[in-house]
């Protein structure tokens, strides 16, 4: 049985004089029976298909629908020119988080973390952390399994899946795995780790899953901007010493409540939210006719 | 709750882990168990499947998964065109098939020497999948495992007759399920299995008395 909550991990690592990343990657040798070295190689793979997979975006993809895909170009060329509200590394933060999401829409290959839809949050984060700062890539695939461990509590605890739970299983999920990743990368403590966790995702409870025409697209590319920037935030209120009043674990269990008292067509039916707009009816009757 | 890389993974084409991935598995599902590329595919689009599909690339996905792609394979979304190449015929329809899951595809699947397979499934999340039909016959499994499928007549002796072939070929069944459409018609028995089952194996199996037709899934196989 792999781990259930954050605590138990927590334990676990003091017991044994563990580190977070550590304790995970024992867990899963365990469970799946393989060593150290498959393990650590699995997750590699995850990491170098994120690093391609955000170098292999094009300025000019267009979705099959037509209504994403230059999004990433658009943001790039304006964060080269130099001028942004955000700054310069939350700006490639978000340029990453729309490059993903915009080449997830366009049937390219990405990796789900936890999904296909959220599978801009992680990378955004992390890859642009990687490219910014001299960090070795070692530590990036230790931040790969913090993060993966974070998402299977919430799996345990809660849920990922938008139609299960919401967009909040989805990206807020995301952002709780990539705000202890992150926090963990740049030096925090496994108790920063955990406060990071429950601030991002307490920051998206609620969050419904209302895809436009049921299609990964709108809002879900723009969402994975949300979930990335919101990761850093809460990685960084950890790293100033900022707790969360509420344990990680509480949260993942709140996430659950408001999921199972979520409306059915705000769980990924698109026929609530944005999508039941007017102008997101349109665009749904515009796809039907094609 | 299945492993960290469930969590993180699986390296797949997008948009959809369920309707995109999904899709491809269960076309892909649908050439194992027939044996072969399909010389010609009808395939029927239920529920979500039928009204979001095209968005999803999830006709390309099963098309894909019938050419013998897997998830993460960078031509599904050319596989139509690929399938023109490759000279396998194909049709994609919306139907409503009744209690049906809502991601799931119908496909009847036909190659020159097997007898035609008709095959449902539903793609239930982050990419994994069920069987829930096989010509006609309710059932329900992943294949995410070794499988072994029988038909045979529904007479006493055959579940009997299956297990002693396996036991004496020290293949260990995991586990095991019977179907059937009517007392003393037809059956299938679905057989998880821990090893892989050879050619020869399964020949001795097809030729016992009331098996009509026997399959093996080998998960890390290529057909």
């Amino acid at each position: 049985m792999s781990f259930q909550s954050l605590e138990e991990i927590k334990n676990r690592c003091e017991k044994d004089a563990l580190e977070f990343w550590k304790a995970v990657q024992l867990e899963d040798c365990r469970e799946r029976g393989v060593s150290e070295e498959d393990s650590w190689s699995e997750m590699s793979r995850m990491w170098e298909v994120m690093r391609d997979s955000l170098s292999e975006y094009e300025p000019e993809q267009i979705s099959r629908s037509g209504l994403v895909g230059k999004e990433g170009g658009q943001m790039e060329a304006y964060q080269k020119a130099g001028n942004t509200l955000c700054g310069d590394f939350m700006s490639k933060v978000i340029t990453a988080a729309l490059k993903m999401g915009c080449n997830n829409a366009c049937m390219r290959r990405i990796v789900a973390a936890p999904t296909a839809g959220a599978c801009g949050v992680l990378p955004a984060v992390l890859v642009t952390y990687y490219k910014e700062h001299q960090v070795q890539e070692a530590q990036m695939i230790e931040a790969m399994y913090v993060a993966a461990g974070v998402g299977q509590v919430i799996a345990h605890r809660a849920f990922l899946a938008g139609a299960a739970g919401g967009c909040q299983a989805e990206i807020g999920s995301a952002s709780s795995m990539a705000a202890a990743a992150i926090c963990y990368a740049a030096g925090g403590s496994i108790s920063q780790m955990g406060h990071a966790a429950a601030m991002a995702l307490k920051n998206l409870l609620g969050l419904v899953c209302d895809p436009v025409g049921g299609l990964v697209e709108v809002p879900c590319v723009k969402r994975n901007v949300g979930g990335a920037v919101n990761a850093m935030a809460a990685a960084d209120m950890a790293l100033a010493g900022i707790e969360s009043r509420i344990p990680a674990d509480q949260v993942f269990d709140a996430m659950r409540e408001v999921g199972m008292k979520m409306d059915t067509s705000l769980r990924e039916t698109g026929f609530g939210g944005v999508a039941a707009s007017e102008t997101g009816q349109k665009i749904m009757a515009g796809l039907q006719r094609k | 709750m299945g492993s960290i890389f469930d969590i993180l993974g699986p390296v797949m084409v997008g948009p959809s882990s369920s309707h995109t991935a999904g899709a491809v598995r269960i076309g892909l599902i649908g050439r194992k168990i027939l044996g072969r590329q399909p010389k010609r595919a009808n395939i029927y689009l239920h529920g979500s499947f039928a009204a979001t599909g095209e968005g999803h690339g999830t006709g390309r996905g099963i098309v894909a998964g019938l050419l013998g792609m897997k998830p993460d394979d960078m031509r599904i979304p050319d596989s139509y065109e690929i399938a023109e190449t490759e000279g396998m015929e194909f049709n994609i329809e919306k139907k409503e098939l009744r209690d049906a899951h809502p991601n799931t595809a119908l496909m009847v699947l036909e190659a020159d020497g097997v007898a035609p397979l008709k095959i449902q499934a539903c793609s239930i999340g982050g990419g994994r999948i069920r069987v829930t039909k096989l010509d006609g016959m309710d059932v329900n499994f992943s294949a995410e495992t070794n499988t072994l499928i029988v038909y045979n007549l529904d007479q006493p002796g055959c579940v009997a007759d299956v297990a002693n072939v396996l036991s004496r070929k020290k293949i260990n069944i995991a586990t095991m399920q019977l179907f059937r459409d009517k007392r003393g018609g037809y059956a299938v028995m679905v057989v998880e299995t821990d090893q892989v089952i050879s050619r020869q194996a399964l020949d001795w199996l097809e030729s016992m008395d009331g098996i009509l037709k026997v399959t093996f899934i080998d998960v890390a196989g290529e057909v």
